[in-house]
């Protein structure tokens, strides 16, 4: 893992933001690691760790705490499919099976630990969310950024972003 | 310790469960609540660690006096000018709370035991009950909190959470994220107190899981202490585990014997076998802590080469005999030589009692050359010191040696001279650990050795005995810190094994000079009488965690991070 000179330098501007203890900025750190390299390896863990100066478990028990958190790479595309109430009623457990089959992505092999599954192609990952804050309009899920409300066809839904 | 000088604790009225207690301003409710006897069930809470408050098993009633409200009488105190308490509507935590002037606590209510219960339900959801497998059962907390403060059932009908079992963290220690029940005790001692911070929780919810940093181990010298203050069964001793039921351990208070610390210890044992030793805690020597080098430094004790009887060299080789032969054939041998022809060389890993009785032996032989092996090595910042004798305090003050080792070159330079003919060698293996070598032995007509174990100075000698290791012997130690501290026997030693006091008696007995001592306590007397240091004391005196002696301006680095914590209120101590 090599950090660009360019991140680096805005990961120590955002750690000066936090005078008193520099564990505070492990939240900023990691965000900006993601945001770069699209999940955490234990690598950007234990540089994080030495940047703030902690033991690398210190920074593995937030990672591991923050659903937002990734520990495997994701896909070109991740998709995030809302799973709490009122999506589920308006059919996120459908969606999600129609979304992997259309993606080509096998959710077998997922758990609590690891609750990412990825395209055979790598275009796209997949995992369930919790609330993403649009319940009239269920089911809804996200791809990278972008938000999608009421989707019911996944394979258009997909289509707008295979290459 | 003397008091004088510190300024008067201010004391506080409070009551707990009814009855009115004066305790120091600033004592956390738990520890008011202990020092009135009132148990407060916790897992969490340790004394010698910060308080996060996780586990909830302290909660307890708490309450004030009612402050009037606007144009309100204030209350009046009663007869004994206590205020009238008004209760709390909910539970605080007895260990992170600290007690007020007036304050009420009430450990034994209706809300309370609901709290307990209901923390008991919630440990045991996904807690596995599999007691009769694991090691921790008999003196686990949780078991015994089961049958104080559980429920007869469960009502949990769920599958309970799959963790991961048998983890190897570290080179001594074994894992159950099963039995877990995150209480963080661990995780306090490897960052507070070991400073070796590699064990956290990740997945943090209902998956919670203990674990160290992928590719680093829990493998710091004091690792085993998160086995002693782990609650339940998570963490468990490679060393110990599966060995033996906790309640056929005999458990006998004595020291650690690895170095000039002292540590006291407690001594698991089942039928003259040594199962466990485990920190005692003692705030003067090693707080509630000690090595792991130490704590299992005592497989030798059962080891194939100990020595089982007193032998006698004939045509070359060693052959069994009794103790009266053996005694008869080296005090023969000694009585031949003339003043200063023998050396003795005795050990500071002797108890007071045995150096005391080389003392006398060593004035019977009328020799002037005594000596002990010096054994030094690493301190470290914690408990470890540099002297690796644990009594060289005491062979200094009772053999009246000043400097270990210096009379050893002498003793050397005898033996090729010529000068010395006979050496009397006390727990002590010359070859391997003084540099002497088997032709230097072989030049002496006599040499006598006692030892626990079969070693090359044994080899050399002409009588081999027996001598009793540290958990066979009742006697006492002087530590770095110049602490007299007391060894109590726990097991018997192998065969005709004897203590070194009683074996010296009988040479000195043989060699013409009675002298009317039948059990440890007459040696002690007569020590008591002879050197000044120890006048007006008995080995029972000593007491279980000793009493200091002399000063030798040693101090403990862990105690004193200790006390700095102690006085920063960040624990109790």
């Amino acid at each position: 893992m090599e950090v660009p000179a360019d991140l680096e330098k805005e990961i120590d501007e955002r750690i000066t933001h936090y005078p008193v203890s520099k564990r505070s900025a492990v939240l900023p750190v990691l965000h900006a690691l993601q945001h770069h390299f699209g999940y955490l390896s234990n690598e950007a863990v234990e540089w994080t760790a030495a940047k703030l100066e902690l033991q690398p478990i210190k920074v593995l028990e937030v990672v591991t705490f923050y659903p937002g958190f990734r520990q495997s790479a994701p896909g070109k595309y991740h998709i995030r499919v809302c799973r709490t109430l009122s999506c589920a009623m308006a059919g996120s457990a459908e969606l999600m099976e129609s979304l992997c089959e259309s993606a080509k992505i096998d959710r077998s092999s997922v758990s609590h630990h690891h609750p990412i599954a990825v395209s055979e192609d790598g275009q796209f990952s997949i995992e369930f969310a919790e609330c993403l804050a649009s319940c009239g309009f269920g089911p809804v899920c996200m791809v990278n950024d972008d938000f999608h409300e009421k989707v019911e066809d996944a394979g258009a839904l997909l289509g707008k972003y295979r290459d | 310790m003397s008091d004088e000088g510190k300024p008067a604790v201010e004391m506080v009225d409070i009551q707990i469960d009814g009855k009115w207690h004066k305790v120091p301003k600033g004592t956390r409710m738990i520890e008011a609540c202990r020092q009135a006897g009132v148990e407060v069930p916790h897992y969490c809470y340790h004394p010698k660690l910060t308080s996060p408050g996780n586990c909830r098993m302290c909660l307890v009633e708490m309450g004030m006096p009612a402050r009037p409200r606007p144009g309100e009488d204030p209350p009046q105190p009663d007869e004994d000018g206590h205020l009238p308490i008004s209760w709390m509507p909910r539970p605080v935590i007895a260990c992170a709370n600290t007690v007020a002037p007036n304050m009420g606590i009430r450990t034994e209510s209706d809300l309370t035991h609901a709290c307990r219960q209901g923390v008991m339900e919630l440990l045991l959801i996904n807690h596995p009950l599999d007691c009769p497998i694991c090691d921790q059962a008999g003196e686990c907390s949780l078991q015994e909190f089961s049958v104080e403060h559980g429920n007869g059932g469960s009502r949990f009908r769920e599958q309970k959470v799959k963790k991961p079992k048998n983890v190897d963290i570290g080179p001594r220690i074994r894992l159950d994220d099963e039995r877990c029940i995150m209480c963080s005790r661990c995780i306090r001692f490897t960052d507070e107190i070991a400073d070796d911070p590699v064990l956290g929780f990740t997945d943090r919810g209902s998956h919670t899981t203990l674990t160290v940093h992928p590719g680093q181990q829990l493998a710091n010298n004091y690792s085993l202490n998160t086995v002693d203050i782990c609650p339940v069964g998570a963490l468990t001793s490679n060393d110990f585990r599966f060995q033996m039921r906790v309640w056929f351990l005999k458990e006998t208070e004595s020291l650690c014997t690895s170095c000039g610390r002292g540590c006291n210890v407690t001594i698991g044992s089942r039928e003259d076998k040594v199962f466990r030793m485990t920190p005692r805690e003692n705030n003067d020597v090693n707080s509630a802590w000690m090595c792991d080098q130490g704590r299992l430094n005592f497989h030798y004790l059962a080891s194939d080469l100990r020595l089982t009887d007193p032998l006698i060299r004939v045509d070359g080789k060693h052959e069994a005999a009794t103790w009266a032969e053996a005694i008869r054939v080296s005090s023969e041998a000694l009585g031949r030589c003339q003043p200063n022809e023998i050396a003795l060389i005795a050990s500071g890993r002797m108890t007071n009692e045995e150096l005391f009785m080389a003392r006398r032996l060593a004035s019977v032989m009328k020799t002037e050359f005594v000596d002990i092996v010096p054994r030094n090595g690493e301190a470290d910042d914690y408990l470890v010191a540099a002297d690796k004798n644990p009594n060289t305090t005491g062979a200094k003050l009772i053999l009246g040696i000043d400097e270990p080792g210096k009379a050893l070159e002498e003793i050397r330079k005898g033996i090729a001279q010529g000068r010395i003919k006979a050496l009397v060698v006390l727990q002590e293996n010359l070859i391997d650990d003084a540099g002497f070598t088997a032709e230097e032995l072989g030049k002496l007509d006599f040499v006598l050795h006692t030892y626990p174990l079969a070693n090359p100075t044994a080899d050399a000698a002409d009588v081999v005995l027996p001598g009793a290791a540290f958990s066979e012997k009742r006697g006492s130690m002087i530590n770095v810190t110049g602490r007299l501290q007391r060894l109590n026997r726990a097991t018997d030693g192998p065969g005709q094994t004897l203590e070194t006091w009683e074996i010296v008696r009988d040479l000195i007995q043989a060699l013409g000079g009675g002298n009317g001592i039948y059990l440890v306590e007459d040696v002690f007397k007569q020590l008591a009488a002879e050197v000044s240091e120890f006048e007006g004391l008995s080995l029972s005196k000593i007491g279980s965690l000793g009493i200091p002696l002399v000063e030798t301006g040693e101090t403990v680095p862990l105690l004193a991070r200790e006390q700095e914590r102690i006085a920063k209120g960040i624990i109790v101590g």
